[in-house]
């Protein structure tokens, strides 16, 4: 079951008309296990997710969900796909026009059988299990940006998705909420055997939850690694990666105090 | 093979309650109703609870909410309520449920308001924003005096592009409404004053129609609803993106930025745009004139001519620039005043359109009285 490739990405290519972002991405995500996507600003990690979510169509390659192509199948098939997860963006993508219980609440709303009052205990305990117990009924305008995006972590988490894209969840959080967070994504794939796919550049989260990483470099325009990242910080045959895991404070000396 | 999930309470003689849950808790399938259970909780005296989770299958969050909510009710009961029986990841979350306390005061009740206090908010929100509504006046004259004083901070290649965007890029809607107004008057005049074999005066009825009121109540209209929800969506759409705020903290005066450009490029070119569509409004009249009377182009161009003096140009044109006055400073009011989402945006956007139509038609009507007291 752990060795299972949940989601695979094959051959993938992406790119804005002829300015390609990244080409040749390969890798494989392990059913229950928190997978990093990591690299510096700019280098198409967010660009990945949105190939990864049905966003964006790859111009080569796939991406497969249990072993099943995503974007050789035609719309419909992809929808089916597309409730099987949820996706935390960036700025938490609120809908604005709804409280917060009804934003958590809608995909419950859509999806499945259960009766108003339901939804409602549920979108409770989402929010309060992101620290926003009491605020049901606020609008996405009146919270800040780093409660906004808690919220839109309680919505990505409605239905109890298999799988769970984070576009940087912890940018914007203060370090406790942050913390308190990567103990959340740990807990589901612990409890619930999510899949998580977590993009960030948080070198703090991605050694704590990390259990696989791919790294992207915006010069190569390619992968430079997949591995667990404290193995990758430590023996990367690539130092561009070091590098990166290290905050640029060592090429292959001694570590700094607290990175572990 | 789904099991179907069920919930019962069973007490047993050492005074505890027992909450038993079998089958697969999933919100994909159909939970059994917890009301029952609850209404009891509330009436046991007995002490404590404890959860039976032997034949538990496979759970989910529907098993965790209402694990939460036989919590909260068996504690407002007075129940001490043990957790040991349940699944370790469940215990985990429910824990991780509580570490953030809710914040006092942080909860909204739902607060209900009779129809007279209804009526009466919304009568006092409407004195509210026409009070808006003035104070932004002063703060566009404020800025127009800065301006001539030469100490408005503003790009020209702003002012440049609003005064293409408010003008020329209008310049095609206007045309046809225009000419298709001019047609429709001298349709409806042709018919009536044939019968008196007044014919010819259809060109003194569309022209003085067209430049007095239709041409400048019309090409108001339009920008109402064209660069005026342009402004609004605009100016609102920044206002979101703290954009603004931006300005501002650069000791920039965001009125003289960004509403000073656009109220000036209107303001400028809906005179112009006025004169436009006062000529081809006649043009239209003509063209249905000459197929439907008759009468020669010379004629009619000629009547036209002796139709009117300059103090109705002249009054046309003021009255297209107060009407482009107003809706500029409804679109950029309501557009700096927007909320902080993308909803906001659009309920600013419609306020500007219907308060730029209402302002310019209550204006229309005062300066027509005007103009009649002062025979112009």
């Amino acid at each position: 079951m752990a060795d299972e490739a949940h989601i695979a990405v094959t051959h993938l290519t992406m790119a804005f008309d002829d300015y390609v972002v990244q080409r040749d991405l390969d890798f494989s995500v392990r059913r229950g296990e928190v997978f990093i996507v990591m690299g510096g600003s700019g280098c198409g990690k967010t660009t990945l997710l949105k190939h990864m979510i049905g966003l964006k169509p790859p111009v080569e390659g796939d991406v497969l969900y249990d072993g099943k192509s995503f974007w050789t199948v035609d719309e419909e098939e992809r929808d089916k796909v597309k409730r099987r997860f949820g996706v935390l963006f960036q700025g938490g993508a609120l809908w604005s026009s709804m409280t917060l219980a009804e934003n958590v609440g809608l995909p419950l709303r859509l999806y499945t059988a259960l009766g108003e009052q339901e939804i409602r205990d549920i979108a409770a305990y989402k929010l309060a299990l992101v620290g926003l117990a009491g605020f049901e009924d606020y609008t996405p305008g009146e919270i800040s940006g780093g409660m906004k995006k808690r919220a839109g972590l309680a919505r990505a988490m409605a239905l109890d998705p298999e799988i769970l894209y984070f576009d940087e969840p912890s940018a914007g959080l203060d370090p406790l909420s942050a913390r308190l967070l990567d103990e959340l994504i740990l807990e589901l794939r612990d409890t619930l055997g999510t899949t998580l796919v977590v993009v960030t550049h948080e070198l703090a989260s991605i050694f704590a939850i990390g259990d696989t990483a791919v790294f992207l470099d915006a010069d190569a325009k390619t992968q430079l690694a997949v591995g667990n990242p404290r193995e990758l910080r430590d023996a990367s045959p690539d130092p561009r990666v070091r590098r990166f895991l290290t905050r640029g404070e060592t090429d292959g000396k001694a570590l700094p105090a607290g990175v572990n | 093979m789904r099991q179907p999930a069920t919930l019962d309470l069973r007490q047993t003689d050492d005074g505890v309650l027992r909450v038993r849950l079998a089958g697969d808790w999933l919100l994909a399938g159909t939970l059994p109703s917890t009301r029952d259970a609850l209404d009891r909780i509330g009436h046991e005296p007995r002490r404590h609870l404890v959860f039976d989770t032997a034949d538990l299958g496979r759970w989910d969050t529907a098993l965790l909410t209402t694990l939460l909510t036989i919590r909260r009710e068996a504690e407002r009961a007075g129940i001490s309520v043990s957790d040991e029986h349940l699944p370790e990841g469940a215990r985990q979350l429910m824990r991780l449920a509580a570490t953030v306390k809710e914040p006092e005061g942080a909860r909204r009740h739902e607060v209900h308001r009779g129809v007279v206090e209804e009526v009466g908010q919304a009568t006092l929100g409407i004195w509210a924003a026409l009070l808006d509504f003035v104070r932004f006046i002063g703060v566009c004259v404020q800025s127009v005096s800065r301006l001539v004083r030469g100490r408005a901070s503003y790009q020209r290649s702003d002012f440049l592009v609003a005064i293409q965007e408010a003008g020329v890029e209008s310049l095609p809607i206007v045309s046809l409404i225009s000419f298709l107004i001019g047609m429709i008057f001298a349709f409806v005049g042709a018919r009536q004053l044939e019968q008196f074999g007044a014919g010819i005066y259809v060109a003194d009825l569309v022209a003085v129609a067209m430049v007095r009121e239709m041409a400048p109540i019309m090409t108001a209209i339009i920008m109402a609803g064209r660069t005026g929800a342009a402004y609004a969506a605009g100016l609102g759409t920044m206002k979101v993106n703290e954009e603004i705020d931006a300005l501002s903290s650069m000791g920039v005066n965001p009125i003289d930025f960004l509403v000073l450009p656009r109220l000036v490029a209107l303001v400028v070119m809906m005179p112009l745009l006025t004169l436009y569509g006062s000529l081809l409004g006649i043009l239209g009249g003509a063209l249905v004139s000459l197929i439907m009377l008759d009468v020669s182009l010379v004629q009619y161009v000629a009547q036209t001519a002796g139709s009117m003096g300059l103090s109705s140009l002249l009054g046309g044109l003021f009255k297209a620039f107060v009407y482009g006055a107003l809706v500029a400073m409804a679109g950029c009011q309501q557009g700096m005043a927007c909320g902080g989402s993308a909803m906001a945006v659009g309920q600013a956007t419609t306020r500007a359109v219907v308060m730029g139509i209402v302002l310019v038609i209550v204006s229309a009507a005062l300066l027509t009285v005007i103009y009649i007291n002062l025979d112009i």
